[in-house]
């Protein structure tokens, strides 16, 4: 990983270039991570892939984690690799539940990291995240007429309870 | 279901060639239920389109449920045949984050179970995609090795799959006597056995003009599409999370990583067979090196104490009934702790709140990964090589599938 | 003997007609023919044919299928052994599928539609806990049982089970269909009036044809 200062230089360079991209960063237990605005989170990737002294051109995992009762809600995390000096770097892109029935957008980066393809359609999958500009947006793990987003915090684990003998009656 | 799938292009047109055909979800060749809507032009596969979730289980919504010890049998059951593997992925994340140093002994157990748990892998892999290819009794000899690998699990652990051995700390027990010997004999036999795997295998002509040159990706698209594991590194990258990072006990070990030139089904299955080689080595050096003194950590906040403490130590009882009920609490972090599996890089995010069940646990399994390569190697070839393909990319659908 | 030197034909029809045995007679001759052939109705011998010549169903779902159906095959739990070797990949050529593996949501339409599509007389394992229960995934995604969705002939517990339980639990399946099955434990052991009921309660009272069967299984076991 870049160690503690590494970050910070990191963050002030891609401020120079994407000034109020970078919201703030963290290190710790030896990961770095930087929270990033997620209108520009295609600028920022495409910085730390392409400039030559980052050249973070691997997406190892693209994750979304859910917050809850945190604002804002949704963490889209994406964890990227450097081959040659063999650092991760976690960028985090935080998204608003923007209530109702609407969906919370942000930008696809199918376009620099082709492997986001079905991350990105299983995050979808399983919280409701959009992706604008994905070629197939569509749900990839469970049935396409499945109503609802499972991996919501506020989303019931599901299953039957088990049937003993006390409240078999219950149960028919 | 069928209908679902959009078949783009000159599908609706009735002169053409093209027609889409269905593959699976069961159909013999698909390790799994992997379902494949191919559009075929005659023998040649122009499109491809994989639909999985056949399998998905819900693990990681059922993970935020139990406490963190609790998690560890459901992880294992992900990608099943290397369940090793998703043990010490979630536990060294879950290390990391509440910062506990696991004891050398412990290291070293864990090095050669998850070593042999490689072996086991591949040995499956072998034996099944040889079957698909039409060298059936490739089938029986593996798995002949692979029984006594599944007698070594079941000797240390008491189970031969899904052994819940690796815990937050450690490994649950020690090896037992005996054990050492076996494995010894088992590592002594492994690199005559595979010699006869490639007696069998390296001069058929048949196997030879099925797997040479056939599904070749090149290395730059792998890249682009996260591809790692003996794929990657058939393309002729020398990437392995063994050597790049250090983890457990690989820093001390001496092993080579095979690595392949043209990036065919041939250097997958080459590949795949020279690793099986290599991890028999690493076992060896580990009961070799193996150091003495504890197995698990002592940390009483996360580790259970020892049953013969519990009559005598009256705080070893409140340990053990609060670890028990209620399990231990992570402060909040989180992380993201990735390993070499079989097939690749497996990696685990934990997201913890303070409390005593994990907020969020996500799997960046490999094989979900590296299906999307699947696409690329079949496109334009025979019907007979995509299946040879998805053979030599070792997918496991419960890791595609969660 | 020496009609065996002078006439090899003629010494085949003596051995021949020295079996009919046409000195015996009345019970000595019963019990002759009951030492040398098998009668027999021929609803058991079918039923014997087809226990001992399963074509099982190459289906396997997810962990349990690396133990069955691959690892029973193989040479150590060899299943060829008890006649059900021909592993049949489609359902048409089947009769028994083992649903080894836990069945989701998604796949549940596609393995009722693979049991309909097999032809009678059909059987089901069910092997293992996630089939059989749900087995440790309580959630949205997995169907708790397949008895939900369909008819099982057996469940073998376990997670997975050893092969040498999916012997076990095959062989019980083949007395089931040789029309012996094995008897429940209570009946084996005697122990019909160990039934628990729900203390307490509403309805925790037997309705009056259980109690009166109760009633009867204790007599006909306590006799």
């Amino acid at each position: 990983m870049p160690d503690a200062p590494g970050l910070e230089l990191i963050r002030q360079e891609i401020e120079r270039d994407l000034p109020g991209s970078v919201g703030g960063t963290s290190y710790e237990h030896g990961c770095a991570a930087m929270i990033v605005d997620p209108e520009q989170i295609l600028a920022v990737l495409g910085w730390l892939k392409e400039t030559p002294g980052q050249n973070y051109g691997f997406l190892s995992s693209l994750h979304v984690a859910d917050y809850l009762p945190a604002e804002p809600r949704f963490g889209v995390h994406y964890e990227l690799l450097n081959f040659d000096r063999r650092e991760r770097l976690r960028v985090k892109a935080m998204l608003a539940d923007p209530g109702e029935d609407a969906l919370p957008e942000i930008d696809s980066v199918t376009a620099l990291f082709p492997t986001a393809d079905a991350q990105e359609r299983e995050s979808y999958d399983f919280f409701g995240i959009v992706f604008r500009g994905h070629p197939n947006l569509t749900r990839i793990l469970l049935p396409d007429d499945y109503v609802g987003w499972p991996q919501r915090r506020d989303f019931p684990v599901g299953g039957e309870p088990v049937t003993f003998t006390y409240n078999e009656h219950n149960r028919g | 279901m069928a209908s679902d799938v959009s078949t783009k292009g000159f599908v609706d047109d009735p002169t053409s060639e093209v027609m889409t055909v269905n593959v699976g979800p069961h159909h013999p060749a698909t390790h799994g239920v992997l379902r494949l809507v191919v559009d075929l032009e005659g023998e040649v596969v122009r499109e491809l389109r994989p639909v999985i979730g056949y399998v998905h289980t819900g693990i990681e919504k059922s993970c935020e449920d139990k406490s963190y010890w609790k998690v560890i049998p459901f992880v294992e059951r992900m990608d099943y045949v290397s369940y090793f593997f998703q043990m010490e992925a979630f536990c060294g994340a879950v290390e990391r984050l509440i910062e506990l140093e696991i004891p050398p002994r412990a290291k070293y157990l864990r090095t050669l179970f998850l070593e042999l748990n490689r072996i086991h892998s591949h040995l499956v892999w072998l034996g099944t995609t040889a079957l698909d290819l039409g060298a059936i009794s490739m089938l029986w000899y593996c798995f002949r090795e692979r029984d006594r690998i599944l007698d070594l699990f079941e000797m240390a652990t008491g189970q031969r799959m899904h052994t819940r051995y690796f815990q937050v700390g450690g490994v649950i027990e020690d090896i037992p006597l005996g054990f050492e010997e076996k494995c010894r004999s088992f590592v002594e036999d492994m690199p005559v056995r595979v010699g006869q795997y490639e007696a069998l295998l390296d001069r058929n002509e048949v196997f030879l003009s099925r797997t040479k040159g056939v599904g070749i990706v090149s290395r730059e698209r792998l890249l682009e599409l996260g591809v790692t594991g003996p794929l990657l590194r058939a393309a002729g990258e020398p990437w392995d999370l063994r050597k790049t990072f250090d983890y457990l006990a690989y820093p001390e070990m001496d092993f080579k990583i095979p690595v392949g030139t043209v990036g065919d089904n041939y250097d997958r299955y080459r590949c795949r067979v020279a690793e099986m080689v290599e991890s028999a080595k690493i076992v060896g050096q580990c009961l070799d090196a193996l150091p003495e003194g504890p197995f698990i950590a002592e940390d009483r906040k996360y580790v259970l104490p020892p049953r013969s403490e519990l009559p005598t130590s009256m705080e070893s009882l409140i340990h053990h009934f609060k670890l028990v009920t209620e399990g231990y609490r992570v402060g909040p972090g989180e992380i993201y702790y990735a390993i070499e599996g079989p097939r690749g890089e497996l990696g685990c995010f934990v997201l913890a709140d303070g409390s005593s069940k994990p907020a969020r646990v996500h799997f960046r399994d490999s094989s979900f990964v590296n299906l999307q390569a699947f696409r690329d190697m079949a496109v334009d070839s025979y019907v007979a090589d995509m299946i040879c393909s998805l053979g030599m990319l070792d997918p496991i659908l419960g890791g595609v599938d969660r | 003997m020496e009609i065996e030197k002078r006439d090899p034909l003629l010494a085949k029809q003596v051995t021949a007609r020295d079996m009919l045995r046409g000195d015996l007679d009345g019970a000595d001759l019963e019990r002759y023919v009951e030492e040398r052939v098998v009668t027999t109705t021929f609803e058991k011998m079918l039923n014997l044919a087809r226990a001992n010549s399963i074509f099982p169903l190459t289906f396997g779902l997810a962990c349990c299928a690396i133990e069955a159906p691959i690892s029973i095959v193989t040479a150590r739990y060899d299943l060829a052994r008890f006649g059900a070797e021909a592993l049949r990949a489609s359902p048409r050529q089947a009769d028994l599928i083992i649903l080894s593996g836990r069945v989701s949501i998604k796949m549940a339409p596609v393995v009722r539609r693979l049991y309909d599509q097999m032809l009678e007389p059909k059987w089901a394992i069910s092997m293992g806990a996630c089939s059989s229960s749900g087995g440790m995934f309580a959630n949205y995604a997995v169907v708790q049982g397949a008895d939900k969705f369909m008819p099982i002939d057996m469940h073998i517990p376990g997670c997975p089970p050893r092969p040498e339980a999916v012997m076990y639990g095959f062989s019980k399946l083949q007395r089931k269909i040789m029309g012996n099955p094995d008897q429940g434990w209570r009946a084996r052991y005697n122990a019909a009036g160990t039934e628990e009921w729900a203390r307490g309660g509403p309805r925790s009272e037997p309705s009056a044809e259980a109690a009166a069967a109760y009633e009867e299984a204790r007599e006909l076991t306590l006799a």
